[in-house]
């Protein structure tokens, strides 16, 4: 699914990035964890094609190089980012939006345009699958909605528009217990063989509900150590600053 | 065609020009140029004699000038006033009579009249260049007792009713622009409903403008007697040319005791090349006059189009009240620039106005929001809400307000609020990971922005202006 060899990237002249190596295969899921400004939210942006980082190295999703294509391709082609922070836009509703969303991924993979009918129903079983109040599909995009709600949204989009590769940039971040299993309900539900994960998290938290495939501790730029989900478990108690 | 005129006729959906022969007044303006054009439209004496005051007056005053957008200076003599299409000179009695060129432009235009008229249920009183050529759906309106046609109809079989309204809103006198109309006006559109008389269906005026270096001096009044209603709708688009047009049309609205009129505008017209070479100067007039208790005029303009956009839709709210709304988006893009407002004056007792307006800039462009909010010494209890949103894109483009406000009573409110924005890079990332293109996201952003507005617009009109604010800010940002 993922190759990333040697992977560095730079913002204003700073080097985040220093050599980054990680491959995600079909159907895996992998956490990285790893302490503040070790590089982490870097790695989603760069991931998706985030504009303004200097980069080099190779990055291949489904062996096709990543280098010149910018981000709504490699959304189009199936890199889902579930947002740290997710953007608010004002007069924007939530379901015109999600639906000009999918219809534009489906457009670039040649697939027929959903009706708003069709749509409304798939949006509709989504949430109802999720335990997601649809309520908050007819606000306008994330304008005023809670923290949770907002996370909450962002896994609700993933679902919807099915992608192949997902990366959860600290979803977990300031969720009660009820918020988070529906974070993980939405990815659990959606695991397949030809699909994979790549969960950014600060805590062990999560994993409790997710079982990742491997875990890799992200520290200045580089990942230190990779290992199963003992890992998480292992930080838990130790710290990151043990793991050096 | 060479690459470059491709590349023009691209950029400009609308930029064709139909070869029709033009029967035109000589160049210039003068008392002949009025006899003109009042003798090729059969007008009766007293209407002349108006044009003739009209063009006395203009003699003895300047044009105003304390507007933010600067133009070179407009050499009157050397601009035709009366230009029609030849073939419209006996005027056809059907749609098929019509010049089948003029079909083709309307085609190109997508405004089918034939199609229009099963369809939609639109009446449309297409005005191409400055003669009406078609006017649909009359039987329907007629059975109510409603009367749309072009104003030189009116002139001819309506008098009394144009006497007693034209330039009662806008008087002759009124600034240099609006006499300059009332003078050399040509034709436009003439509505009048009924007492209690709700008007079946929207009633549509495309103008558009044709022949080369003809000004544009289109007349509108519409009255809407006692109880009665009517939403009129007003879109243009103009063929591409590199000499500027002066274009200064003047609308008068009149609403009677519990009447309502909505007046929705979309504007695009040539604005110009990518330079700022060409493009129309669009300096118009509109100005309704809540003349009845609780009456309502509710202006709605989106404005695309236009080298130079300089205009003031504006509400006298007369009668106890009454109810004055003004929604716009104004977007300029490239080195358009926009002075557009609206003004408010309370005068009768509990009137209320709102203004929403949304100013979008790009390029190089400069927009300002100019508004006036007069509350009389007897406009008790009036009541104001003024809410002015500007959104930036790029560095190099400029958003200006400038409100005034007029408050001469003890227990009137007048709330102003006005917000600045620039378009949010993280905003577009988060649309283009989710698979839109950096122009759908554009579109899908300014659009929420302007939603306030564009929801005030009739259906058929609102898809229509959608699509324009995501195409006429296109390549706008890098």
């Amino acid at each position: 699914m993922l190759e990333i060899k040697n992977l560095k990237a730079s913002i204003n002249d700073k080097l985040i990035l220093k050599g980054l190596n990680l491959n995600i295969k079909d159907g895996e899921l992998h956490a990285v964890m790893g302490p503040n400004g070790s590089g982490k939210s870097t790695l989603a942006n760069v991931l998706s094609g985030k504009n303004g980082y200097e980069i080099s190295g190779d990055l291949k999703f489904k062996g096709q190089s990543l280098a010149e294509i910018p981000v709504e391709e490699r959304a189009q082609k199936g890199i889902f980012l579930a947002f740290q922070y997710p953007l608010e836009i004002p007069g924007v509703n939530t379901n015109n939006f999600l639906k000009t969303s999918l219809n534009s991924v489906r457009k670039a993979t040649g697939k027929k345009e959903l009706d708003t009918l069709s749509f409304l129903k798939l949006v509709k079983d989504k949430s109802l699958e999720l335990g997601i109040d649809e309520k908050i599909l007819s606000r306008q995009l994330n304008v005023g909605f809670s923290g949770g709600e907002k996370k909450k949204n962002e896994i609700l989009q993933m679902k919807i528009l099915d992608p192949a590769f997902s990366i959860l940039d600290e979803t977990d971040s300031g969720l009660d217990i009820d918020a988070l299993k529906i974070i993980a309900k939405g990815v659990n539900s959606s695991r397949a063989n030809n699909k994979s994960f790549l969960v950014i998290t600060h805590y062990q938290r999560l994993l409790d509900y997710i079982k990742p495939d491997f875990v890799h501790v992200l520290s200045d730029g580089k990942i230190v150590k990779t290992g199963c989900s003992d890992l998480a478990k292992e930080l838990e108690k130790t710290g990151y600053k043990k793991i050096n | 065609m060479r690459k470059e005129e491709l590349q023009k006729a691209k950029d400009y959906k609308y930029g064709f020009t139909t070869d029709v022969e033009s029967i035109r007044a000589p160049k210039g303006l003068n008392e002949e140029v009025i006899k003109f054009i009042s003798k090729i439209k059969k007008e009766p004496a007293w209407m002349l004699d108006w044009r003739i005051k009209a063009y006395n007056r203009l003699k003895k005053i300047k044009e105003p000038n304390w507007q933010k957008p600067k133009y070179p200076k407009i050499n009157y003599q050397d601009l035709y006033y009366y230009s029609a299409p030849k073939s419209a000179k006996d005027k056809p009695k059907s749609l098929d009579e019509v010049d089948p060129k003029l079909i083709e432009t309307y085609n190109k235009l997508g405004i089918p009249l034939k199609e229009q008229e099963k369809l939609s249920g639109v009446a449309v009183d297409a005005v191409f260049d400055s003669v009406s050529v078609a006017t649909t759906f009359k039987d329907k309106l007629t059975e109510k007792g409603i009367i749309f046609c072009p104003i030189s109809e009116a002139i001819q079989k309506h008098p009394n009713l144009v006497k007693k309204y034209l330039g009662s809103v806008i008087p002759v006198t009124d600034h240099y622009f609006a006499t300059l109309n009332s003078a050399v006006f040509t034709d436009g559109s003439f509505v009048y409903i009924p007492e209690g008389v709700r008007c079946p269906m929207e009633l549509s005026t495309y103008f558009r403008i044709n022949a080369s270096e003809t000004g544009q001096f289109e007349r509108t009044l519409i009255i809407a007697d006692k109880g009665s209603y009517v939403s009129y709708l007003e879109g243009c688009t103009a063929p591409m040319r590199d000499e500027n047009q002066l274009h200064a049309a003047n609308v008068e609205l009149i609403a009677l005791d519990d009447a309502e009129i909505k007046y929705s505008t979309v504007q695009n017209w040539y604005p110009g090349d990518k330079d700022g070479k060409g493009g129309i100067y669009n300096f118009v007039t509109k100005r309704g006059a809540c003349r009845g208790k609780n009456s309502k005029i509710s202006w709605t303009q989106v404005e695309t189009g236009s080298a130079i956009t300089w205009k003031y839709p504006s509400c006298i709210l007369q009668g106890d009240n009454s109810v004055g709304e003004f929604y716009s988006i104004a977007i300029t893009n490239n080195h358009q620039k926009a002075d557009t407002g609206t003004k408010m004056i309370h005068l009768g007792k509990n009137t209320k106005s709102k203004i929403i307006s949304k100013g979008i800039s790009a390029g190089y462009a400069d927009n300002t929001y100019r508004g006036l909010v007069d509350i009389n010494k007897k406009a008790l209890n009036a009541r104001n809400y003024t809410q002015c949103d500007s959104l930036l894109m790029g560095n190099k483009c400029g958003a200006h307000t400038v409100p005034y406000i007029k408050n001469k009573n003890y227990c009137s409110i007048v709330e102003h609020e006005a917000t600045t924005s620039k378009i949010n890079e993280d905003q577009l990332y988060y649309c283009n990971q989710r698979g839109l293109n950096q122009e759908e996201a554009i579109g899908l952003i300014v659009n929420g922005f302007c939603k306030e507005v564009l929801q005030q617009l009739p259906m058929e009109f609102a898809v229509e202006a959608q699509k324009l604010v995501g195409i006429s800010l296109e390549g706008s940002v890098g």
